[in-house]
């Protein structure tokens, strides 16, 4: 029961802890490792999230997107605001280390400024100083997933520069999505390493429905009974390859997750949070519909808000990507339930924190017998190199003209991922290259399609990201093109959002019948052929010279 | 979808295999023209069955499209007064609709069942239950099979 008392002191909490961090004055000039950390601290209690880091132990930049179409019942809500739309939501200056850190506007700029965010030394030193402020037996680290993939170390070793790395953080509690693209023996092997808890309470063997990982664990910290259930994310096998896991099923598993709320409660949690991969707008309608969580830590999607989003009870908390961010969250828990907390999205401005050494010497140890392969120039870029956002980034069509010129295709497809690290104008490293593509089925095809199959597929796609029910939405961002314009309609039914069609090379309308060259990579069936992706793009860049691409003019987007 | 087979609900899916298999589900002809409807109110005798009571139980969007696991259970007591006699599933987008028809009885102990079903594409699934006193009621969900790819 929420009394007014508790209410005002909610209240309360968050007048005290928002408005000090992101008033205006949070400027370049003012930023400091204390002033980056410091928030009033609430009750005992503290959740330190970590989310989508995608294997990144180096400090990177990161543009967040232009384009974060919400559709249904969430548009125009967080996350679905981005730019100037976001500053003005939560009152950040334009032009603000914040501002920079959340929203793309002046990104090259800024970044010159502020420099790059994150390493893992960083955030090591973020999380030693909240332990060390709120006392280490009252925390709980807690990571979000996607930890794993998509750099060339984490490719290279198979993961295991990461388990290795993020274990002197002394983590209490994971999930997964992308590890599981190191398939399900590697995952095995790796979990047996953690001496943490791996969970995932929807993931079922598929022979029989048992349980292939722990799904909840319990903790006491601060005094206090803690239940954190995990949640992989649920349409790994369908939006990664499904013979990379042929034996686990996944979903959301609504009934399942209640269930385990449930019992959870009845084994004496006073606090019961949801550690999750289901991204944002999945998370947001599960807690409207499952009772009794009182915090989803949210991954996926990448975002970064300031503030958790309220529904109902239920605080649902999103830190971000790429090691940008680590959020903390304190909670007040009396008499067995939370009555109050407060929240600071800590940006994580490499040049402010200190680096903690030791982490900086085992990443260094790491990766030297990589660093010359790594800083190797191959190439440069007059532009901002980017991927975030709903349809194509500028670093997309450097991959799709890549595989255009390389693969003599007419047609290019690229997948919309959300990861990918941005590179400022200037040299491209080779490190830069597998940042934006280092992954276990990196396979560059080239086949021929019809114009109807195309159709298909870019129908298909658009609806797992823009159908209005998050439940049904599986994917990353919409599928990147090159050769090829299209309109679409995002708040069309399925089947309908794709039209106007053209390949771009003759200006032609895409002809449903006829057989287009198309060239591809990260196919999700089994035996693709072709070179690596990166290898493409390295060969692309070095026949061509600087690239300069403007990023997605050829998808015109109504319907927003 | 962790079931618990007890040796009557063990009976009561086997007899339920055989009534799906008797329905052709698997073999049926390819043929646009989907007559769910008319085979719902066949099987109601023309009613319109009402919401609830059903609980069918599916994965939003379906990892394989040509296994994709169902489990429905009927809120029934079961006894000879008050039970579930049939069980209908259709899939309004299939080539052929029927599904599987589950057919109880008080002996059953409970009205649920579990297997897996082939979908043709994305569309709704019907489960539509007849009870002892003549009554119907459905539980319907929406499942989607998709390409894939492209994820996160």
């Amino acid at each position: 029961m929420t009394t007014r008392r508790d209410f005002l002191q909610r209240t309360a909490a968050l007048s005290a802890v928002l408005p000090m961090g992101w008033r205006p004055a949070f400027g370049k000039e003012a930023l400091s490792q204390q002033g980056l950390l410091d928030m009033p601290p609430v009750g005992r209690l503290t959740l330190i999230h970590l989310s989508d880091i995608h294997a990144q132990l180096r400090p990177i930049h990161f543009r967040e997107p232009s384009w974060n179409l919400g559709v249904g019942e969430v548009r125009g809500l967080v996350p679905h605001l981005t730019g100037h739309d976001l500053l003005a939501r939560y009152g950040i200056a334009a032009g603000s280390a914040l501002a920079h850190a959340l929203a793309y506007p002046d990104f090259t700029d800024l970044a010159r400024s502020y420099g790059p965010m994150g390493g893992l030394d960083r955030i090591a030193t973020v999380i030693a100083a909240i332990r060390a402020e709120r006392g280490a037996g009252n925390c709980l680290l807690l990571d979000s997933g996607d930890s794993w993939q998509n750099s060339y170390t984490a490719l290279e070793t198979a993961g295991q520069d990461m388990v290795a790395l993020l274990a002197r953080l002394s983590p209490d509690a994971m999930v997964g999505h992308w590890e599981f693209t190191l398939g399900q023996r590697r995952v095995e092997e790796l979990v047996a390493q953690l001496g943490f808890p791996f969970l995932a309470q929807n993931i079922r063997d598929t022979a029989w429905g048992d349980p292939v990982f722990d799904g909840t664990a319990h903790f006491e910290r601060a005094g206090t009974r803690i239940a954190v259930i995990g949640q992989a994310f649920p349409y790994t096998p369908i939006a990664n390859p499904r013979w990379m896991v042929p034996d686990w099923s996944f979903g959301i598993r609504e009934g399942e997750l209640r269930a385990s709320v449930e019992a959870a409660r009845s084994a004496g949690a006073e606090v019961v949070v949801v550690l999750s991969h289901n991204g944002f707008d999945v998370d947001r309608k599960l807690a409207g519909r499952v009772a009794g969580i009182d915090v989803i830590l949210t991954g996926h999607t990448h975002d970064a808000l300031p503030e958790p989003v309220q529904v109902g009870r239920t605080l649902v908390v999103a830190s971000g990507s790429h090691g940008k961010f680590v959020g903390r969250l304190d909670l007040d828990v009396r008499n067995g339930e939370v009555q109050g907390w407060g929240f600071r999205l800590i940006p994580v401005f490499s040049d402010v924190i200190s680096p903690e050494p030791e982490m900086s010497a085992a990443i260094a140890e790491m990766r030297a017998p990589h660093e010359v392969h790594l800083r190797r120039v191959v190439g440069e870029t007059d532009t901002l190199l980017y991927r975030r956002g709903n349809f194509n980034g500028t670093f997309d069509d450097v991959i799709c003209d890549a595989m255009l010129s390389q693969r003599d295709a007419e047609i290019a497809l690229s997948p919309g991922f959300r990861w990918g690290a941005s590179v400022l104008p200037g040299e491209i490293t080779a490190e830069d290259v597998y940042n934006a593509t280092a992954m276990t089925y990196p396979e560059c095809y080239r086949m021929t399609m019809t114009g109807a199959r195309l159709h298909e597929v870019l129908e298909d796609v658009a609806d797992n990201l823009f159908n209005p029910d998050p439940y049904f939405q599986q994917g990353g961002d919409m599928v990147r093109v090159g050769g090829l314009g299209f309109s679409i309609d995002v708040g069309a039914a399925m089947g309908r959002r794709i039209s106007d069609m053209t390949l771009l090379r003759t200006g032609e309308a895409i002809e449903s019948g006829r057989d287009y060259a198309v060239a591809g990579w990260a196919s999700v069936n089994a035996g693709t052929t072709g070179p690596p992706i990166w290898d493409v793009v390295f060969d692309h860049l070095r026949d061509h010279g600087p690239v300069a691409p403007g990023g997605g003019s050829h998808v015109r987007v109504t319907g927003a | 979808m962790h079931v618990d087979l007890t040796r009557r609900q063990a009976l009561a899916v086997a007899g339920a295999a055989v009534a799906m298999l008797s329905t052709g589900a698997f073999v049926g002809p390819a043929s646009a023209a989907n007559d769910a409807r008319d085979q719902l109110l066949a099987f109601t005798g023309g009613v319109e069955p009402q919401m609830g009571r059903v609980a069918l139980d599916m994965p939003e969007i379906a990892e394989n499209g040509n296994a994709v696991p169902m489990n429905v259970i009927v809120d029934s007591p079961m006894t000879d007064e008050d039970h579930v006699r049939r069980l209908m599933i259709l899939a309004d987008g299939n080539p052929s609709p029927a599904v599987a028809t589950f057919h109880f009885s008080p002996l059953a102990g409970v009205a649920q069942a579990n297997t897996r079903i082939r979908l043709g594409g994305t569309q709704n699934v019907l489960a539509v239950a007849e009870m002892s006193d003549g009554s119907f009621f459905m539980d319907v969900r929406e499942v989607k099979v998709t390409i894939g790819g492209c994820g996160g």
